[in-house]
Formats: C-alpha cells, sequence, structure tokens
C-alpha cells in the first residue's frame, strides 16, 4: 500500500541489512544481539567467514584495493585487516552516483578459538583476499602416571 | 582438496531470479565526451562477466568464483550470492556500440562516449 513512498532503489544495502537479520537469527539464536566488534551492513569491505574441520576461511571483498597496502593480523583468534581503497575522481567529473567506498578501511572479527595464529596464509585475487587459518589439532587426553 | 566452484548455497542455487542477485555499488560520473560507470564486482574475472545492451537498457551480470574447502560451513556472511547484477537506461546520445569496458581487481570500468555529431556544438545566432 505504501510501495510508492520508497522512492528509492532496491539497494545493496537493504539486501544486505536483510541477509545479515537472516544470518544473525541462523546463528546466534539472539535477533537482537550484535557482535561487539561487527559494522553496519553494507560497510566496505564485505566479509565472509567459512569453518571447515581443519581450517577457518575469511573473504573479505576489497574490490579496487592495494593488496600490497593491507595489512593482515591475527591476535589469538582475533583477525584484522586494515587497508585502502584509494578512488580515482577526475576533476571535470560531474557525478550522478557515488557509492563505492573512498579510502582506508578497516575490518576487525572474531574466529573461533582453536585457531592457529602460526599457520596464515592469505591470497588475493580479483578483488577478493582470501584468508585461511589451519585449526589446531583436537587435544588428545594424556594419560598421567602417578610416579 | 579446494576446488574453485561458485559460493552457491543450496538454497541460492534453488532459487532463481532477482532474489539471490546483489545489486554492486557503482560509481557514476560524466565528461564532455562521456559517461563513465565503475562497478565493485569483487571475485569476478574477465571470463564471468557480461555486459549487454538491449536497445537503451544497460545491464551488467557477473558471477564471482570464489574458492572453498569441501565441507565448509558459513559463520558469518555479509555477501549470500556470488552473482550480481545491475541495470541502466542509456539515453540516445550516447553511443551505447562504442561501449568499452576494463576489469581490474575486481573493479569494472566502463566508458560510454557520447556520440560524436552530438557532442556540444555552439550554436550560432545570425543577425536579422
Amino acid at each position: 500500500m505504501f510501495g510508492y513512498l520508497g522512492g528509492f532503489e532496491n539497494d545493496l544495502v537493504g539486501q544486505l541489512e536483510r541477509m545479515r537479520r537472516e544470518m544473525d537469527t541462523l546463528f546466534s539464536g539472539r535477533p537482537n544481539t550484535a557482535g561487539i566488534r561487527s559494522m553496519a551492513s553494507g560497510t566496505y569491505p564485505a566479509i565472509n567467514v567459512g569453518a571447515a574441520p581443519d581450517r577457518v576461511d575469511v573473504y573479505l571483498f576489497v574490490a579496487g584495493a592495494d593488496p600490497k597496502a593491507l595489512d593482515i593480523s591475527l591476535q589469538q583468534n582475533v583477525l584484522s585487516v586494515v587497508g585502502e581503497r584509494p578512488v580515482e575522481s577526475p576533476q571535470e567529473a560531474q557525478y550522478y552516483r557515488r557509492e563505492r567506498h573512498d579510502g582506508s578501511f578497516r575490518r576487525v572479527v572474531n574466529l573461533p578459538e582453536d585457531v592457529d595464529p602460526d599457520k596464515v596464509e592469505a591470497r588475493y585475487r580479483d578483488g577478493v583476499l582470501h584468508i585461511t587459518i589451519e585449526r589446531r589439532e583436537a587435544v588428545k587426553p594424556r594419560r598421567i602416571q602417578v610416579g | 582438496m579446494t576446488d574453485t566452484n561458485a559460493m552457491k548455497g543450496s538454497e541460492s542455487a534453488a532459487k532463481e531470479g532477482d532474489e539471490a542477485t546483489l545489486l554492486p555499488p557503482v560509481d557514476i560520473y560524466e565528461s564532455s565526451t562521456g559517461i563513465t560507470i565503475k562497478a565493485d564486482l569483487p571475485g569476478v574475472s574477465r571470463d564471468r562477466l557480461t555486459i549487454q545492451v538491449d536497445r537503451d537498457t544497460l545491464t551488467i551480470e557477473a558471477e564471482a568464483a570464489i574458492e572453498m574447502p569441501d565441507g565448509m560451513q558459513a559463520l558469518y556472511a555479509d555477501l549470500r550470492s556470488t552473482r550480481f547484477r545491475r541495470s541502466f537506461t542509456l539515453s540516445n546520445e550516447l553511443a551505447a556500440d562504442k561501449i568499452t569496458a576494463e576489469m581490474k581487481d575486481g573493479v569494472l570500468t566502463l566508458q560510454v562516449p557520447k556520440r560524436g555529431e552530438l557532442q556540444p556544438r555552439k550554436i550560432e545566432v545570425s543577425a536579422g
């Protein structure tokens, strides 16, 4: 009924917001609780995190970022990526839309606690930064002898 | 162990159409010679990109290729699809047949030139 009032295009931000809500509901069980380091949806860069039994994969969608200027650090299980994504704008240009992020960015994510900070690999291809972190082997129960 | 496939969840594979596509952010600006469109399409290589002009509609369609290990489960996902799609309506002073495209680090740059005969010209007023 009020559809016509939304004079805006069905935008990425809106879609992401919907997805974020879905994900929050799916994974946290507490729909209105956001992660302490989570950022507003639509924030550049988007990030996906996947877990397999032996590794955790983090994907940062950093289109246009300079891979050499990316600073990746892992402190225990907190991963942060700092970088720069410059957007050149010609002087005489007259803009109609400016939706792309311009300048520096920083994203921090909590990973599962069993990741091994010494076994990290990062690759950059077609604007995606793919970070792989191995997980520690499950600690096997040890038998302790009484001497 | 690691293979390259599209990051499609089983659910998004089932639903085709607009719902499963992402709208890439764009910058659009004009100069005296034409219009430039820049779009963020992370994970998209040149061969997974389609740019189409149908009458006056310019459509960008792309699919990101993401390397994923077997048995991976999503812990968190800002992007839940790998398909990008966005359309624009061109106006007739633009030369749709002369559009050039360049892809670098997941950023698409499209140059849409203005038709030569329609580039701004001065109109003389003759003395009556």
